[in-house]
């Protein structure tokens, strides 16, 4: 019997807007690599010495970089929203034999992140 | 408003046409007409050569399964009057091989399915005269959703992985692993665990989430999967770290 | 017995997902800080000394190498299942897998030796 398959494109996610926002989710790693690697830039200038720590700033403050770190925070902010938007599908928590509904897991989430982006702040800043 | 609305239908006539091409109907554009019911009036009034599924006309025998404007949708439960002033474009389900015209042939999935035993499993099968196994609400509020599926179709259609991955175990079936995986009165989730926790199985999700975006009984195949992958590599680890524990332990109950 | 009891992928996933729950939490505001902020003069920068008393405390490097070790996990996961999916790749699977898993290891040797001489 002779059945008709239908090709899979090349750029197969361009065909649904939830197919785009799946791939740009994805791609979030690899700037979350790029922040490892600028860490660790920075890790290793600071051990190096002031005079290295300078060297660091002065290049982190070149328009380019200013341009990759600005495109880099968008799509790690995208990889939160989503990481955090999905997290209750992927865990079923039960405090005392009930489930905890989808917002509030949500909610704890968020919660986590400022009171850890605060102290991280305090930490750098003070 | 207009009377009539196009319909634009995939025809493909097998050892006749290479690929679908596609044909255009005037159907009434009547208040409570699915699209079911328009490709109906085509077969009995327009063209009786038009072939495609359908059973009960009420979303729950899961037969009539298209892509309608792109989207994978129920034909009964989707209305021309949304897609006015049209035209609609009503394709066969992707992802599955066109047998003719809507038809697919989704054999694929039927073998796939017995796969992961979806049925209540007991180590020991007692006896009918000792009467039914019990189960209270709370237990049956863990793993009803993922029970209302009706075998349709759409999420392996919406899925990428399926369509780039045939071997791809898939939502529907992973879904309905979880149905009796999450059931109190099932012992079976050991034995399923070869077949879902296998590169095939929950492994190749990438959790893209239009499965439970297009499924129509609001079961969600995307969050049963990374469910089950938490459960699956949780496991792993803790036979990693402690093998000879945690196999009894597994031999007794999960989920 | 079976492939499933030798198999890669649960731990895999583990570090994937373990990683994005730790980038998700901690990598926007060091981003922030070190990446906009500071650069462009919306925030002044720390000084050296302060700096580096923070990086020697052990407790900051064990975080930091648990960041990045966990981070580049998450990055070679989910960046290998892109190849495999997004551009069709997976005919290339094992340089693939060489390239992302093998990156990842040699980013956490990186940062370990970078983390301990600090």
């Amino acid at each position: 019997m002779s059945v008709y398959q239908r090709p899979v494109h090349l750029l197969w996610w361009l065909e649904r807007r939830a197919y785009v926002l799946f791939v740009l989710r994805e791609l979030s790693s690899v700037f979350v690599a790029w922040f490892v690697v600028f860490l660790l830039l920075l890790v290793n200038a600071v051990s190096d010495g002031t005079a290295s720590y300078q060297r660091f700033l002065d290049w982190s403050g070149q328009w380019w970089v200013v341009a990759i770190n600005v495109v880099a925070m968008l799509f790690v902010l995208l990889h939160v929203v989503t990481w955090f938007g999905l997290a209750p599908r992927a865990m079923a928590i039960k405090v005392r034999g009930r489930r905890v509904p989808a917002q509030q897991i949500v909610a704890a989430h968020y919660l986590a992140w400022l009171v850890l982006s605060a102290a991280v702040a305090w930490l750098v800043l003070r | 408003m207009a009377t009539e609305i196009t319909l634009e239908v995939a025809r493909y006539r097998p050892g006749v046409d290479s690929e679908p091409v596609m044909q255009s109907y005037q159907v009434p554009l009547r208040e409570h007409w699915a699209i079911l019911d328009g490709l109906t009036y085509v077969k009995d009034h327009l063209d009786g050569t038009l072939s495609f599924r359908w059973s009960c006309r009420m979303g729950i025998c899961g037969s009539c399964g298209m892509t309608v404007n792109g989207e994978p949708q129920l034909s009964c439960a989707t209305f021309l009057t949304d897609y006015a002033p049209g035209p609609i474009r009503v394709e066969p389900l992707h992802n599955f091989p066109v047998v003719r015209d809507l038809v697919v042939d989704i054999d694929d999935f039927m073998t796939k399915l017995p796969k992961v035993k979806p049925w209540v499993v007991r180590e020991v099968q007692s006896p009918v005269e000792e009467g039914e196994y019990l189960q209270t609400p709370e237990e049956l509020d863990e793993y009803q959703q993922f029970s209302m599926c009706i075998n349709c179709m759409l999420c392996y259609s919406a899925c990428p992985v399926y369509s780039l991955e045939p071997d791809f175990l898939g939502p529907a079936a992973i879904a309905l692993a979880q149905r009796y995986n999450l059931d109190s009165r099932d012992e079976g989730a050991d034995e399923r665990r070869d077949v879902l926790s296998s590169p095939e199985g929950v492994w190749a999700c990438t959790f893209v989430g239009e499965c439970s975006a297009v499924c129509p009984k609001g079961v969600d195949p995307a969050g049963a999967i990374q469910r089950y992958k938490l459960t699956a590599a949780t496991q792993s680890i803790k036979e990693l770290l402690m093998p000879r524990i945690s196999r009894r332990l597994n031999s007794r109950s999960q989920g | 017995m079976n492939h499933r009891r030798s198999s890669p992928e649960p731990l895999l996933w583990m570090l994937f997902s373990s990683g994005g729950m730790v980038a998700a939490l901690m990598v926007p505001i060091l981003l922030f800080l070190f990446g906009i902020a500071f650069p462009v003069g919306l925030l002044s920068a720390p000084s050296h000394a302060h700096l580096y008393a923070v990086l020697h405390n052990p407790l900051t490097r064990l975080v930091l190498f648990g960041l990045c070790a966990l981070a580049l996990f998450h990055w070679a996961h989910r960046f290998r299942y892109t190849l495999y999916d997004g551009l069709q790749l997976k005919r290339y699977a094992v340089p693939i897998v060489v390239l992302c898993y093998g990156g990842a290891v040699v980013g956490c040797v990186i940062a370990a030796g970078l983390l301990l001489t600090v």
